[in-house]
């Protein structure tokens, strides 16, 4: 029997309903959308910029810009990926603002092989998270992911904290797939080397 | 396959985007050297540690309070 592919079987996204009216002015449903992406677009806006504060301000002003913009969404992507790159370029600005002799783009860091070469090949403790206590292993990961420049930092987190595919990384970032995938490649090979100096096996097998 | 050839397939393999020729010669490659075998393990490890702790705390308090805000904010430029 021949394999039977129906378009007709694509599932809807739940948000397109919901998108759909909130173009036709439903506040209600609106507001479900930013209790569904509140928290994700808050955590894409730390991680870029680092800071709590800008991360609020990022926060609402990526939803006031959606609620005025929702005309222009066409849904040729997902609400979630739209939204996220009006927060990624929010929190790019920010960056850019702060850092003003330094230019702060997706194509910053990226002809730089350093740190794309593994140089340490020590195994891990088994549990490696176990070794620390909750809050001094999130200063660890926080202290790791701040050392990678913000291109690289930007798509390990919408990849591999937010579960974003590559495809969807790529629009949300304005970058083509390869471009995605070795910066990824890069940035994970970078916090790898990183976190190993924290969770490596020691020779006696025990932290001292 | 090389070291090289074995890192540039790397995220592929997690991603599991691989076919499965490609996927036994990386797990033979990792078999018989054990410096990539590491690389592997340990950057699997360092996506697990990220996805599965917390890294920016969003307290309820700080959530309704943002909450709030952009709902105003956009109320009151749609009135």
């Amino acid at each position: 029997m021949p394999a039977i592919q129906s378009p007709a079987t694509e599932e809807i996204h739940p948000d397109v309903a919901l998108v759909a009216r909130a173009k036709q002015g439903d506040t209600a449903a609106f507001e479900q959308l930013v209790r569904q992406y509140e928290r994700q677009i808050f955590r894409v806006a730390h991680h870029i910029t680092q800071n709590r504060e800008d991360a609020e301000d990022i926060t609402q002003d990526a939803f006031f810009k959606a609620y005025e913009k929702l005309d222009q969404f066409q849904g040729n992507s997902k609400f979630s990926t739209w939204l996220v790159r009006i927060a990624v370029n929010e929190s790019l600005m920010r960056l850019r603002k702060r850092k003003t002799s330094k230019t702060v783009s997706m194509d910053e860091d990226v002809q730089t092989e350093d740190g794309s070469i593994p140089r340490d090949f020590a195994e891990w403790r088994p549990n490696p998270e176990q070794l620390y206590g909750q809050s001094e292993l999130g200063e660890i990961l926080r202290k790791t992911i701040q050392g990678l420049p913000p291109g690289f930092r930007t798509v390990f987190t919408l990849r591999d904290v937010e579960n974003l595919s590559t495809e969807e990384t790529a629009e949300a970032l304005g970058l083509s797939v390869p471009a995605v995938k070795s910066r990824l490649l890069r940035a994970r090979l970078q916090l790898r080397e990183r976190l190993s100096r924290y969770f490596r096996q020691t020779n006696e097998g025990a932290r001292a | 396959m090389t070291c090289t050839e074995f890192l540039s397939k790397l995220d592929d393999y997690f991603d599991g985007q691989m076919d499965a020729d490609l996927i036994t010669e990386v797990r033979v490659h990792v078999k018989k050297c054990s410096h990539c075998e590491v690389v592997m393990d340990t950057t699997r490890k360092t996506i697990a540690i990220y996805r599965e702790n917390e890294v920016y705390e969003f307290p309820d308090d700080l959530r309704e309070r943002l909450h709030a805000a952009i709902m105003k904010k956009c109320t009151k430029a749609s009135a």
